[in-house]
């Protein structure tokens, strides 16, 4: 599999404090350079942006206050894209994927972007907003607004279908290599299953089953930045959450799955999987797991 | 780019390293406060299974571990996979076995 084609962003933020001090993502380089429309210095930023680093602002004169928003969305496809900046009204109570519904409805119908619930229990809507993966229904802007301006790009990791949308496929394919798919021998005449949510095998389970596949630690993941193969936190998540099923009869086939090229020992355990999961989830702790459980296996101990 | 196999190769290589290394401190810091010259350290060594054993070890362990660090490092940096990856990996573990391998036996052998 060759590399994919990947959102191109590139840090770092210029000027901006970010209020949480979540980590960034610096390192990363662009699969393609794109085009960058600087705006003209605003006179209320007070530091200037070196010539060599990227806008982190909007990409047009926007004068922006207290009733409106400077929001720059990346436009373009796979082969490359700009910033494009719009003028937004400030609502109350506004999330980010308000403010891209507002652009697509009133200012440019052409925008193209994924959503559906609106209420954070699909995993559609997940976007770059000012460099970090979030789910944008259940974002609000007053938690990442930076001086009335937001900034907001396609998935991280992912080839770019059109401006916001990205395709899913290739996450969604790691599920299935990752095993990540319940494998059953129960059928309608058989009765319920009991399973004890006292367990600590189903409460390996359980830690790991409202994953909504949002992508969001997919996006924020360096390892899959670096190495395309590499299976990524969710469908690990999966793997383990499935591994610990008792209902699930293929441990063996999981262990095989995640053992192999591109699985769960290509993972550094640097957390941003963790640390971004918009339900509190702890992919890094699974994948944890499953090294742990391949250890043992290598070592003729465990499951499978 | 880690396999199983691999990930346990740089696991249990860490964990002969990490006895040695607290073993050559300890002797570093021995011989210093001692006031051992490098002769009387060589007379030590030379002819000492147990130290051609000891320092052999350290040089296995970390050929393995540091070829496979760099594999990791180098296949996550650039484009490079398959036969030339593997053949990197292989040069680095030769490099540091032949190097490391060189400076055990002139220590040690009598």
């Amino acid at each position: 599999m060759g590399r994919t084609l990947c959102y191109p962003i590139w840090r770092p933020c210029s000027n901006a404090a970010v209020g949480s001090g979540a980590r960034r993502f610096s390192s990363f380089r662009p699969a393609s350079p794109v085009a960058m429309v600087r705006r003209t210095k605003d006179p209320a930023e007070g530091t200037d942006v070196p010539d060599n680093v990227p806008d982190n602002t909007p990409s047009t004169d926007i004068r922006h206050g207290a009733d409106s928003l400077a929001v720059s969305v990346w436009r373009g496809d796979g082969d490359g894209g700009v910033w494009e900046g719009f003028t937004v009204p400030r609502q109350p109570s506004q999330t980010v994927l308000d403010i891209v519904t507002w652009i697509q409805q009133e200012a440019d119908p052409t925008l193209t972007y994924r959503f559906a619930c609106r209420v954070g229990m699909c995993g559609s809507c997940a976007m770059m907003v000012n460099d970090e993966p979030r789910w944008t229904c259940r974002t609000h802007v007053e938690r990442v607004v930076r001086d009335g301006a937001i900034r907001i790009a396609p998935l991280r990791n992912l080839p770019v279908i059109k401006d916001l949308a990205t395709d899913m496929d290739p996450f969604f394919d790691k599920w299935v290599k990752a095993e990540a798919t319940h494998h059953g021998s129960a059928d309608r005449h058989d009765g319920f299953a009991p399973i004890s949510p006292d367990d600590p095998q189903r409460i390996e389970a359980s830690a790991g089953i409202e994953c909504i596949n949002c992508a969001v630690c997919y996006a924020a993941c360096d390892t899959v930045a670096g190495n395309p193969d590499y299976l990524g936190p969710a469908a690990l998540q999966r793997a383990w959450t499935l591994y610990n099923d008792s209902r699930d009869e293929a441990g063996v086939a999981i262990l095989d799955a995640v053992s192999a090229q591109g699985g769960c020992h290509n993972c550094h355990s640097m957390g941003s999987c963790t640390h971004y999961c918009p339900n509190d989830l702890d992919p890094m702790a699974a994948i944890a797991g499953l090294k742990r459980a391949t250890a043992r296996r290598f070592f003729g101990g465990g499951q499978g | 780019m880690l396999d199983l196999r691999l990930y346990m190769a740089q696991r249990l290589s860490a964990l002969i390293m990490a006895p040695l290394v607290i073993g050559h401190l300890a002797v570093m810091i021995y011989a210093v406060q001692g006031g051992l010259s490098a002769g009387e350290i060589l007379g030590r060594t030379r002819g000492s299974l147990f130290w051609a054993l000891f320092y052999g070890g350290f040089v296995v362990a970390v050929s393995v571990h540091a070829a496979i660090g760099l594999r990791t490092i180098i296949s996550e940096w650039t484009s490079l996979r398959g036969p030339l990856l593997n053949g990197f990996a292989w040069v680095i573990f030769a490099g540091l076995l032949a190097m490391g391998g060189r400076a055990v036996l002139a220590v040690t052998m009598a």
